[in-house]
């Protein structure tokens, strides 16, 4: 047992945590909501996709291209009629809302679909269970760098997106300050509203991956919030390259928990998370502050 | 018609009423100053007048349509512009960013990036860098260029000598010829007494949200507009010295 | 405001005196409760009471210190272990729950020293993961073997009746006992620094007003309270599972009663507690549907009636039954 065969899987599985902290991490970014019901909301698209494959014979792959533009047009209802009054109800409001309705998505789909576990595997061939054989006796699943892949490819289209198109710059614009932004005739109200189309389709495929990777169920979710969450910290809120570092460091030490301990999969995870906002507060602000000072510099 | 007509204008910020009752009616290709002590409601008035701040009550007309619930943005495409307190740049973005950013309305007319880059030869050598890191003077002049690319027919300038360098503010206002010649239409605040009395067609005065004076700046003297600035000449306490 | 207006502050209005009154009447009156109510009775007001609690510390935090969690569901699971291990090392069962709720408050000191560096929904997603945490490392102990749980088997020394009125009384104390430390708290200094809190957090801070010290002083009373609570629910249900005491719910069900009943009011926790007692006694039974009720509801009162029920009436009406405020009440005198 080598470490390689801990750390690479651990590294990839990052890759899954990334693109899953995509969407929450854009949205943070722009509208300063970390949306509670952004695990759910991916469940939710996972459901969607199963229910194209097992009921209509359509590729999960294929089914995903359909729900793109559903999930667009959700996320714009979202941010009209849960967002965008949120925002204006203070601090406390967003986190209250965006709770109530992941409470509201997964208990719909308890209704709906019951308690089954589902997955998207049976419906890829053994894509699945696939991997690839790399010198010095190595695996790596096929999946695993499918999904490793998209999230460099996701992030990257966001980052060309926000520094060179117009689009992306009235979103950055809006973000940073939205009063400065309507005076130079950007309407923010819109422009939010496409950042949230954008953060849900970004779940759908944060959904997609989810179901091909492992099981899920109407309650599984929350916990996928919490690691998009973690991810998001880990790599400095807000920042999208950030939060691919901070998905890789979340699956590297969730891969060695597990190896040290039956439970220490999730545990190893948490305790990073912990230990790094800790010494993020700690010593890496006040590093932050004395290079400042060092340079002499004001900004 | 005027260009703009304020009508009974109310707008507060929670309990207290910054803005109460005023109207006033802009010319078109007047340049109007509004004087008056700090927290007079100049700043309020014009994120009322520009749609970033609700009205309480009363009406904005522009161009003789009402604009009182209109959203800021499309006040924009119609063209107000506001060069806000605190020039409110994008800081992240560069000058050029920024500027393309102003064009953002999609509001026809001469001002082009050139043209801005023409009136405000300072910003050529900083065309790449960041708002962040340019000088105030270099910023002032960004945030009147990037309210220029919408092309406005009414521009308000809130304070844009505020915190530059005397020469700086001859950049500033040297540029500002530009527009004055153009005829374009500009309603501004402004601190330094001397230089609103020497652009300025018409002006009014504002004492703790209510206009108190009217009139052309011809017919004004220094000291007059003194005395309406700090309330002077109708309460008994408070000091009539700068 | 104008200099012709004689301001006077106000903090009992002769309706306060006369609903704090009352208050403490019904408080004697549910005491002596178990001599004249059916047990199954006894149990619904002990479980109401715990409810009551919960609300009571989750608004505390919320409404108060400005911070809202959907963790502390922790401090409810740590409250109920604690009282397990405390139990089975040979504590009598009924201190064992206080000692247990003390030790965990104690625990939240360097928790908070934390958490409260974070600002609002990272806060949220924060005490989450400490939950989370929490509920994983509790597994690990063999004592309460993974999931599958374990037994507060000490309470079985009682007879049934006995246990469920000393049950039943521990609560009622424990609900009361830490209502009025909140209203005594609020009359004090801390009411100052968690009106301002409210109104404007940085401008607080910049007048001196101790912030970070009013805000650690709410979060742990929080912790205790929930922990209490927590170990209340094991004296009723005897059965310790992680999953159940550790889970989101706990969460939901706070975060339904204060929003509903109104959040930074004394009295909105208390009636969204009762309601959402009525709820559950009504709709419980219909399992997911309710669930979905809770959700849905909580999700229109953020968005439409964000002030709550009582808050509502509150600011319609002017009134006030329990004086933790102050009034203005002014004169024209011109």
């Amino acid at each position: 047992m080598s470490w390689i065969n801990i750390l690479i899987p651990g590294i990839l599985l990052g890759g899954y945590y990334a693109l899953l902290a995509s969407g929450l991490s854009f949205l943070f970014g722009v509208m300063r909501i970390i949306n509670l019901a952004h695990g759910s909301l991916a469940v939710l698209a996972a459901y969607a996709i199963w229910i194209m494959a097992d009921r209509h014979e359509i590729n999960p792959f294929i089914g995903v291209l359909i729900l793109l533009p559903f999930m667009a047009m959700l996320g714009w209802a979202l941010h009209r009629l849960i967002f965008e009054r949120s925002l204006k109800g203070g601090a406390l409001i967003p986190i209250l809302s965006t709770f109530g309705l992941a409470m509201l998505i997964d208990n719909l789909l308890f209704q709906n679909f019951g308690a089954d576990t589902r997955s998207l595997a049976p419906y890829v061939d053994s894509l699945a269970y696939d991997s690839w054989e790399l010198p010095g006796n190595v695996y790596v699943g096929q999946l695993s760098v499918i999904v490793f892949v998209t999230a460099l490819l996701v992030l990257g289209g966001l980052h060309l997106l926000l520094a060179h198109t117009h689009l992306g710059r009235r979103i950055r614009a809006a973000a940073q300050d939205s009063d400065a932004a309507q005076l130079v005739g950007i309407d923010a109200r819109r422009t939010y509203a496409i950042a949230s189309a954008i953060a849900l389709m970004l779940v759908a495929l944060a959904g997609l991956s989810l179901a091909l990777r492992t099981t899920f169920d109407p309650y599984a979710g929350p916990l996928q919030l919490i690691f998009a969450f973690e991810a998001v910290v880990i790599g400095g809120a807000g920042s999208l390259w950030g939060t691919l570092l901070g998905g890789v460091i979340l699956g590297v030490a969730q891969s060695v928990g597990a190896h040290v301990h039956p439970q220490g999969f999730l545990i190893a995870g948490h305790l990073v998370f912990l230990i790094i906002l800790i010494a993020r507060l700690y010593v890496l602000d006040r590093l932050a502050v004395g290079l400042r000072r060092l340079r002499g510099g004001s900004q | 018609m005027s260009l703009l007509q304020i009508n009974e204008l109310v707008a507060s910020h929670g309990l207290l009423t910054a803005v109460r009752g005023v109207s006033f009616n802009v010319e078109e290709g007047e340049i109007l100053a509004l004087v008056g002590a700090n927290g007079a409601g100049k700043t309020t008035l014009f994120r009322t007048i520009a749609g970033i701040h609700k009205a309480d009550s009363g009406r904005v007309m522009f161009q003789g349509k009402d604009v009182t619930g209109v959203e800021a943005c499309r006040r924009v495409a119609g063209g107000i512009a506001l060069v806000a307190e605190g020039r409110r740049l994008f800081p992240d973005m560069t000058v050029e960013e920024n500027l393309k950013l102003g064009a953002s309305s999609g509001r026809k007319g001469t001002w082009d990036i050139a043209r801005v880059l023409e009136a405000f030869p300072q910003l050529k050598k900083v065309f790449k860098s960041r708002a962040s890191h340019l000088s105030g003077g270099e910023q002032q002049a960004t945030a009147i260029g990037r309210a220029l690319m919408s092309n406005p027919t009414l521009l308000l300038l809130d304070e844009v000598s505020l915190g530059l360098s005397p020469l700086a503010v001859d950049g500033v206002y040297a540029s500002l010829q530009h527009l004055i010649d153009a005829h374009t239409t500009i309603v501004l605040v402004e601190q330094d007494l001397n230089r609103t009395l020497a652009v300025a067609h018409r002006i009014i005065c504002m004492l703790e949200g209510e206009i108190v004076a009217d009139g052309k700046a011809a017919d004004m003297s220094r000291e007059q507009v003194m005395e309406h600035y700090f309330g002077t000449h109708r309460s008994t306490h408070g000091e009539a010295v700068a | 405001m104008s200099m012709n207006n004689t301001v006077a502050v106000q903090r009992w209005t002769r309706l306060s005196i006369a609903s704090i009154s009352l208050v403490v009447l019904f408080q004697l009156v549910l005491a002596f409760a178990p001599l004249f109510l059916s047990a199954n009775a006894v149990d619904r007001l002990t479980t109401l009471f715990i409810y009551g609690i919960l609300a009571l510390m989750w608004n505390a935090l919320a409404g108060y210190g400005g911070l809202v969690s959907i963790g502390h569901q922790a401090f409810f699971g740590l409250g109920a272990y604690g009282a397990i291990r405390l139990a089975d090392a040979g504590m009598s069962v009924y201190p064992a729950l206080f000692v247990a709720a003390a030790l965990v408050a104690a625990l939240s000191l360097p928790i908070s020293v934390v958490m409260l560096r974070l600002r609002e929904s990272e806060f949220a997603v924060g005490m989450w993961v400490l939950a989370a945490l929490a509920h994983l490392l509790v597994n690990l102990d063999p004592l309460i073997q993974g999931e599958t749980g374990t037994s507060l088997i000490a309470l079985n020394a009682y007879a049934p009746d006995v246990r469920r009125a000393y049950t039943y009384w521990t609560a009622l104390f424990a609900m009361v006992g830490l209502a009025w430390w909140v209203f005594w708290l609020l009359r004090g200094r801390l009411g100052t620094a968690a009106q301002s809190i409210r109104d404007n957090e940085e401008a607080a801070a910049s007048v001196g007003v101790r912030v970070l010290s009013a805000k650690r002083t709410l979060f742990v009373l929080s912790a205790l309270g929930c922990a209490v609570a927590g170990a209340l629910w094991v004296a009723t249900t005897i059965s310790f599972q992680p999953k159940t005491y550790f889970s989101v719910q706990w969460s939901a069900f706070m975060l339904f009663m204060v929003l509903v009943g109104g959040i930074g009011t004394f009295e909105g926790p208390i009636i969204g507690a009762v309601l959402f007692f009525a709820v559950e006694t009504a709709f419980g039974a219909t399992g997911v549907w309710y669930m979905i009720g809770l959700g849905g509801t909580a999700l229109v009162f953020a968005l439409l009636i964000p002030k709550g029920i009582w808050g509502t009436i509150e600011s319609r009406f002017g009134i006030r039954l329990l004086p933790v405020g102050y009034f203005l009440k002014s004169d024209r005198s011109t």
